[in-house]
C-alpha cells in the first residue's frame, strides 16, 4: 500500500472501466490517464513543482489536476475569469515556480517552467519519481475582499465522502470551487461517470445534456434559475444537492414539486472548514441540537458565529500568520446563525451585514422572506447609501409574472415585508428586474 | 408635481406605510415632533431622490439640515431651482 493518496488511488478502488468526465466540448475517459496525459513528453518537468494550474475550460483543468496529483509538490487551482493579476498574486504566495496553461493564451507570468494543457490525451512515459502527498491550494470564493488560499491534501478533500452504490453525477459547479470539487471526487471515487457545465453554456444547454444522471449538485442561484426556465423539468435526478449559499424554504420546496422522487440535500461546506453536514429533511437551517452533537465533525456558536471543529477542515491559509481555528481547535465560519427553538438558521455573512442606523440587517434573511412570497421568484438585497442612516435596505425581485411589475406591487411587496420583518429590515425599495447576476462562483453576486 | 407638493405627498406615503401618525403638516411643524424616525427620513430621503434625482443632504453640513417640514420643503426647491 502506497502511503500517500492520490487521484490514481481514487480512481481505482472501483477501475476506471468506461468511466468518462464529460463537458460539451470534451470527454475525458478516466482509463487512458494510466499511460496518456494533458502534458505528453512534457509532463516529467512537473515532478516535484509547485504548479499554477490557469486554464479557462474544465475538462483541461480536470485532465490536469487528475494528472499532477501525487506528481507536483502542490498544485495552485486557479478559477476562471481570474485576470493576471490575481494569478500573478496567488502565484506569489504558493512559491509557484510551474505554470500549466492554455495553449493559445498563456498568462504572463514568469515561471521556470511551464507547458500548455492539451486535449486529446497524449502518450506519455512511467512516472519520474515516487509519488508526492500533493498539496492543493484552493482560494475562497470570499464575497469580498481578495480570496484566501485554503491549503488541503486529498485526505482532507475526501473526507466526508462515504462508499456509495453507482451515481451518476453532474454538477453546475466548477469543479475549481470547493462544491465542485466535491462532487468531482466523488465521481473519480465512486463507479460512475461526471459530466460537467460549461461557463459560456446555459443553464438551460446543459440540463439538456443530462439524460440519465442520478446525483446532481448545485447553489442554490443556480437551482432557482434552473426552476425559473423550465428546465429542470429535463432531469429526473434521484438525488439533488444544494451548497454554497444558504438554503431557504422556497427553494427547497420549488425543488421538491420538481422532483418528486427524489432525495433532496442541502449541504454545509466551505473551502476552509471543508465539508460540515448535510440536511435532508427537506427544511431550511439544521436542527439545534447538532450544536452538542458529539462526533468527526462539532460545531458551536461564538457571538452568533458558526464554528467548527473538523478533520476535513484546511490546514493553513496560504500568506497569513493568523491561526486558522482557535485553541479548541475550532474555526470561525463568519457564518451567522439564529437558533429559533429546536432549529438553527443561517443570516447570512457576518461581512456583509446591512447596517441601518445601528440596527443590522442580513440580505439573506431578508431574501429568504422575501422569496417565500407569492409574487416572487428571486429576490437580491442590497445597501443603499443613506444620508441619515448610512444605509438602507433595498431589493431586486424577479417576478414569477413579469408583467406584473407596478408600483403598486411594489408597495404590496415591501407592505408584506414589513409585516414579516422589523421595520430596518424591510426594503424601503423594491425594483423589478428580468433576472439577477450569478458570480463565477455560482452565487447569487453581491456586488453592485 | 411642484417640489412642495410631492414633499408633502412622499412624508404622508412615509408615514402611512411605517404606520406614524402625524399631527397636520404645517410648515413650521419641527421634524423632530413630527412623528417620523430617522429610518422614516431616510426612507423619505431616497424616495425623494428617486422622484426627483436629487439628494440635497448629500453634500450639505449637518449643521444645515432642515429642521422643520417647510425647511425640508425648500431644501429640495433651493437644489431644484
Amino acid at each position: 500500500m502506497p502511503d500517500v493518496l492520490t487521484l490514481a488511488d481514487l480512481i481505482d478502488r472501483h477501475g476506471a472501466g468506461r468511466r468518462e468526465i464529460c463537458t460539451r466540448d470534451s470527454r475525458l475517459r478516466l482509463s487512458d490517464f494510466a499511460t496518456r496525459s494533458p502534458f505528453g513528453a512534457q509532463r516529467d518537468r512537473f515532478a516535484g513543482r509547485s504548479v499554477v494550474l490557469a486554464v479557462q475550460d474544465m475538462a483541461h483543468a480536470a485532465a490536469a489536476v487528475i494528472d499532477l496529483d501525487g506528481l507536483a509538490r502542490r498544485i495552485l487551482l486557479c478559477p476562471p475569469g481570474w485576470d493576471a493579476d490575481a494569478i500573478a498574486r496567488a502565484a506569489a504566495l504558493a512559491e509557484a515556480d510551474a505554470l500549466a496553461h492554455d495553449e493559445a493564451t498563456p498568462p504572463p507570468l514568469a515561471c521556470e517552467i511551464a507547458a500548455p494543457v492539451r486535449l486529446p490525451l497524449q502518450t506519455r512515459g512511467e512516472d519520474p519519481a515516487p509519488r508526492l502527498q500533493t498539496e492543493w491550494v484552493l482560494p475562497t470564493s470570499g464575497t469580498s475582499g481578495p480570496p484566501k488560499l485554503a491549503v488541503h491534501t486529498l485526505e482532507t478533500l475526501v473526507g466526508a465522502i462515504q462508499p456509495a452504490p453507482l451515481q451518476e453525477w453532474a454538477t453546475f459547479y466548477d469543479i475549481r470551487r470547493y462544491g465542485g470539487l466535491q462532487v468531482f471526487l466523488r465521481a473519480l471515487a465512486g463507479r460512475g461517470s461526471l459530466r460537467l457545465g460549461s461557463p459560456a453554456e446555459s443553464i438551460n444547454g446543459f440540463l439538456t445534456r443530462l439524460n440519465g444522471i442520478t446525483h446532481i449538485l448545485g447553489t442554490p442561484t443556480h437551482w432557482r434559475k434552473a426552476l425559473l426556465s423550465g428546465a429542470a423539468a429535463l432531469i429526473s435526478p434521484d438525488y439533488v444537492r444544494l451548497s454554497g449559499e444558504i438554503a431557504d424554504e422556497s427553494v427547497l420546496s420549488g425543488l421538491a414539486a420538481a422532483f418528486p422522487q427524489a432525495r433532496i440535500e442541502h449541504a454545509y461546506a466551505s473551502t476552509e472548514a471543508g465539508v460540515g453536514f448535510a440536511v435532508s429533511d427537506g427544511r431550511a437551517g439544521f436542527p439545534a441540537e447538532w450544536l452538542t452533537r458529539r462526533g468527526e465533525v462539532e460545531m458551536k456558536l461564538v457571538d452568533g458565529s458558526l464554528h467548527v471543529r473538523s478533520p476535513r477542515r484546511a490546514q493553513r491559509l496560504l500568506g497569513s500568520d493568523a491561526p486558522l481555528v482557535d485553541s479548541d481547535g475550532f474555526l470561525d465560519t463568519s457564518d451567522m446563525i439564529e437558533v429559533r427553538g429546536e432549529r438553527c438558521f443561517f443570516l447570512g455573512r457576518r461581512g456583509g451585514i446591512i447596517n441601518v442606523g445601528g440596527a443590522k440587517a442580513h440580505p439573506e434573511e431578508i431574501e429568504a422572506v422575501l422569496n417565500a412570497l407569492a409574487p416572487v421568484r428571486f429576490a437580491r438585497v442590497f445597501a443603499r447609501p443613506s444620508p441619515i442612516t448610512g444605509a438602507l435596505v433595498s431589493a431586486e425581485i424577479v417576478l414569477n409574472d413579469p408583467s406584473a411589475a407596478t408600483r403598486e406591487l411594489e408597495r404590496e411587496l415591501i407592505a408584506a415585508a414589513r409585516a414579516r420583518l422589523p421595520a430596518h429590515m424591510a426594503p424601503a425599495r423594491i425594483r423589478f428586474v428580468a433576472d439577477l447576476p450569478m458570480s463565477d462562483a455560482g452565487k447569487l453576486s453581491r456586488h453592485g | 408635481m411642484s417640489i412642495r407638493e410631492l414633499v408633502r405627498k412622499e412624508i404622508l406615503a412615509v408615514a402611512a406605510e411605517q404606520d406614524k401618525s402625524l399631527p397636520p403638516l404645517t410648515d413650521d411643524l419641527p421634524l423632530l415632533e413630527s412623528g417620523l424616525d430617522s429610518l422614516c427620513f431616510a426612507i423619505l430621503v431616497s424616495r425623494l431622490e428617486d422622484e426627483t434625482g436629487r439628494d440635497p443632504f448629500a453634500n450639505a453640513k449637518a449643521s444645515a439640515f432642515p429642521r422643520t417640514v417647510g425647511e425640508l420643503i425648500a431644501f429640495y426647491e433651493l437644489i431644484d431651482a
